[in-house]
């Protein structure tokens, strides 16, 4: 049986009404956030089933937005977050859409640049605060947020995971979980850590010649 | 170390511990931190539950939706200002649910005790008993373990999620907890914890979730005002030395099983109950 916390019975500590709802849709805001380049000036949000319902009652809505602002669920600024947004100059928005065959707590976040192509990341708020992304920018992928995680894309190859792991334990770091997939040559892979990640480990496996994409992100308060 | 109601009283015979001494412990062994570093976490806890317990004491608090609010002074103001029907006591304790409660809805800070929709609850209940009984905020940590352990007991064998098993599974579970917490605190026994955190789930089983709009505001918060006095009655029929003629686990069995029985329409998805009334209806589309 699995063994619980005293503080998962105990909390999330977290700002109301919900914690699907709001606290989850603060750390989806918040991972794309982590997983996107900062000098968005716009964001699209697509609300999904209950959320795209009931979102302006939860506060779905101003949990999303504090979390691409880089609130954590707990923050009492998150009820302020859209004025937040409005005098940095970031222009939000909110489409309710169907996403297709999701979790009902889905959100698309689309964030939009001046000069280059927007990037998309969708998630879904699974209960007590969980959630899962499943989406970064057209790869799916599905990963939590609870554990440091490297996601990293590379063309397919012999050895080349060997590569990674033995980068990884030569700065320490001990794997908890590891998926690849591959479509078309192209591999993706999300590895999730026991150690925080850090910007050498992303540069090491970053020179090999292989990789396409890498990216890695440090858990999110629940 | 334990899974089972009747595991960890056994634990407590053995050790000739309180439940709280055993729920620390374990979580000593599992989490790696310190006795001190883990006092100093709950302590954390307990402090954000005595602000949002007292926040809505003195102000209107009015929710997101502006569809609820300002309950939790009406009932303060009243229980000041007049003789009351239930006195003093249970008025007080059923204000500092409603704040918190109100809290939530107004995207303040709270702890998921053991959800937000029943967050009310538990605080409520500790500060009601450290008035009564002279308590200090230590002796509220202690009990805020005790009330972890029983919670952790239904979320392993049963669930806690509204939409799994309604409101019995929140509220229900959320009295318990504080039902059990309460006993301790007054220096009831183990048995006697157990037997008042079943009264608690047995007074609301088959209660379900059926929130107006989908929104964790009404009936919610009233069900969290009626939920700390449920732990509060359970807790002196179990000091007062009635016994639960069923066991706390086969209580917990038989209201999962129940959960399991209702449709979804009554579990967190605002098509029953409450939500589904004719006013319930318009406010949803007002929205």
């Amino acid at each position: 049986m699995k063994d619980y916390s005293v503080f998962d019975v105990l909390g999330p500590v977290m700002i109301g009404p919900s914690s699907s709802h709001t606290a989850g849709a603060a750390r989806i805001g918040k991972i794309a956030r982590n997983l996107a380049d900062n000098s968005f000036y716009k964001v699209t949000f697509y609300l999904h089933g209950s959320f795209a319902k009931t979102y302006k009652g939860h506060g779905t809505d101003k949990a999303l937005v504090a979390g691409i602002l880089g609130m954590d669920p707990s923050d009492d600024q998150i009820r302020n977050s859209l004025k937040i947004a409005e005098k940095k100059g970031i222009d939000i928005e909110f489409i309710e859409e169907n996403l297709g065959y999701v979790h009902p707590n889905t959100a698309k976040i689309v964030f939009h640049y001046e000069n280059k192509e927007s990037f998309y990341v969708i998630g879904s708020s699974i209960g007590g605060g969980n959630v899962v992304i499943t989406n970064i920018n057209g790869t799916e992928i599905e990963f939590t947020g609870n554990y440091p995680t490297i996601l990293i894309k590379y063309r397919d190859k012999k050895g080349i995971i060997s590569k990674i792991t033995t980068i990884l334990s030569n700065h320490n770091i001990n794997i908890a979980t590891m998926k690849v997939t591959r479509e078309n040559k192209i591999a993706t892979m999300v590895v999730e850590l026991d150690n925080p990640v850090e910007n050498n480990t992303i540069e090491a496996i970053a020179s090999l010649n292989e990789i396409l994409y890498i990216t890695g992100i440090n858990p999110i308060e629940r | 170390m334990f899974n089972t109601a009747s595991e960890l009283i056994k634990l407590c015979k053995e050790r000739n511990s309180k439940i709280s001494q055993i729920i620390i412990e374990k979580e000593i062994e599992s989490s790696r931190l310190t006795h001190e570093e883990l006092i100093e976490k709950m302590k954390e806890i307990l402090s954000t539950m005595q602000n949002s317990a007292k926040y809505s004491l003195d102000k209107e608090v009015i929710s997101v939706s502006k569809l609820t609010g300002g309950n939790a002074k009406k009932v303060e103001d009243y229980k000041n200002n007049n003789k009351t029907i239930c006195g003093k006591l249970i008025n007080s304790a059923m204000a500092m649910a409603l704040s918190t409660s109100e809290v939530n809805a107004s995207m303040g800070r709270i702890v998921a005790a053991p959800t937000a929709g029943a967050s009310g609850i538990l605080p409520a209940a500790l500060l009601t008993v450290k008035e009564r009984l002279n308590l200090s905020d230590e002796d509220l940590v202690m009990g805020l373990f005790t009330a972890a352990g029983i919670g952790e007991i239904v979320v392993k064998n049963a669930t806690v999620s509204g939409a799994e098993g309604g409101c019995q599974a929140e509220c229900g579970v959320a009295s318990a907890m504080a039902a059990a917490a309460v006993v301790e605190l007054a220096g009831g026994s183990v048995e006697a914890s157990f037997n008042a955190a079943s009264f608690s789930i047995i007074n609301v089983m088959g209660l379900v979730c059926d929130p107006v709009a989908g929104l964790v505001e009404f009936p919610c918060s009233i069900r969290n005002a009626s939920g700390v006095a449920n732990a509060l009655i359970s807790a002196d029929l179990a000091l007062a030395g009635v016994k639960s003629f069923v066991p706390f686990d086969e209580v917990v069995e038989a209201m999962y099983k129940v959960g399991k029985l209702m449709p979804e329409s009554l579990k967190e998805t605002a098509l029953g109950g409450i939500a589904d009334t004719k006013t319930g209806r318009e406010a949803w589309k007002r929205l």
